[in-house]
């Protein structure tokens, strides 16, 4: 048991190269590419917003990312038209 | 033509502010004019380190505001007569530094100094920005263990697109100080081996410094370790640094574990 407990941790820092090099690779690739949502949630309010006043915290952009499939979510508080200025 | 240098890590802990300190000693024990500007507003550290807690009247933040001229917040070494600190301020505010002020006061300390070293705070808001913001190299300080080694990975990406340099088009000089080395865990496979850390960040290494009781001893009482003991490895580690900072060809020393043989003849448990 001493044995394999003395070579268990001869092998930790291996283990974390790896695994370093595993998690800098997806994450190198993630890099440089604009916030997705942010860039979205910028977007869909210009575009509502020419037709209706709209305020940048009434707007909010969610993604659930699944294994088969994600979703957006874009839920968009308006005026009601009474309120809104003629 | 002055240099400025940022000092920076991403994860906190790791020894910026000891390497700023020890990096800035160096240079100015070569006859550089060197000033050290600690960024790490609400928390600063740099003057401790550096021994001169009890002389900061004046701190960055008021010099972008305004309220007192570069010269007042200057604090000349007392050893040293060529190194300078510029103090970070207490204040909690974190917008206290400004992009406009701090490329202000960057550019006149470029016109008096051959070398301005930015500390960095920890992390990648603001601070850490705003510290990178002006260099024209950079120093990243990391530990061989996991987290140290990918925030590394993340500045460097922030260096490559939010520095002055990148966005014209340019590139920072980018310079691999690995501190808290211990040879002997390396050897046993315990810790990351210098091959390993610079193969996962491929950037070249400027030098390895030793986990070392003199690091400590030196920020104990106020001295960069290169004044405090500079026969110590890990001085004579910051010194190596400095000459090829300064484009000399050293030949890399890596630490070596003195025990091993010991170890060898007692048997690894004594260890």
């Amino acid at each position: 048991m001493k044995l394999f407990g003395w070579m268990a941790r001869r092998g930790s820092a291996p283990v974390a190269r790896d695994r370093l090099k595993i998690l800098l690779a997806h994450e190198r690739t993630l890099r440089g590419q604009p916030d997705l949502l942010a860039l979205l949630r910028e977007e869909i309010m210009a575009v509502i917003g020419k037709h209706v006043p709209v305020e940048p915290e009434k707007v909010h952009v969610r993604m659930d990312r699944g294994q088969m499939m994600s979703t957006l979510a874009i839920d968009i508080e308006i005026p009601s038209l009474a309120s809104a200025p003629a | 033509m002055a240099q400025v240098l940022v000092v920076t890590s991403g994860k906190g802990g790791v020894g910026k502010t000891t390497s700023t300190a020890a990096l800035g000693a160096a240079l100015a024990q070569a006859g550089q004019t060197v000033v050290v500007v600690d960024f790490d507003v609400g928390l600063r550290n740099l003057d401790l380190v550096m021994g001169a807690e009890r002389r900061v009247v004046f701190d960055l933040v008021n010099v972008i505001q305004g309220a007192a001229k570069l010269q007042q917040a200057l604090i000349r070494d007392k050893r040293i007569d060529t190194l300078w600190l510029l103090p970070a301020s207490q204040t909690r505010d974190k917008d206290a530094l400004t992009a406009n002020g701090v490329a202000r006061v960057i550019a006149e300390l470029k016109q008096k100094f051959d070398w301005v070293i930015c500390d960095s705070p920890a992390g990648i808001e603001r601070g850490a920005t705003l510290a990178m913001r002006h260099a024209d190299s950079a120093v990243i300080v990391t530990n061989p263990e996991v987290s140290s080694v990918r925030d590394s990975d993340r500045i460097i990406g922030l260096l490559d697109s939010k520095t002055e340099k990148a966005e014209k088009g340019g590139r920072v000089d980018k310079h691999l100080l690995i501190s808290r080395y211990d040879p002997g865990r390396a050897a046993r496979g315990e810790m990351l081996t210098i091959n390993d850390v610079l193969e996962i960040l491929s950037i070249p290494l400027l030098g390895v410094v030793p986990e070392s009781e003199e690091v400590l001893r030196a920020s104990n009482v106020g001295s960069p370790v290169t004044m405090c003991n500079p026969s110590s490895a890990a001085a004579r580690a910051y010194c190596d640094a400095v000459r090829r900072l300064r484009g000399e060809n050293v030949p890399m020393t890596i630490p070596t574990d003195k025990k091993r043989f010991m170890e060898k003849l007692f048997g690894r448990r004594a260890a």
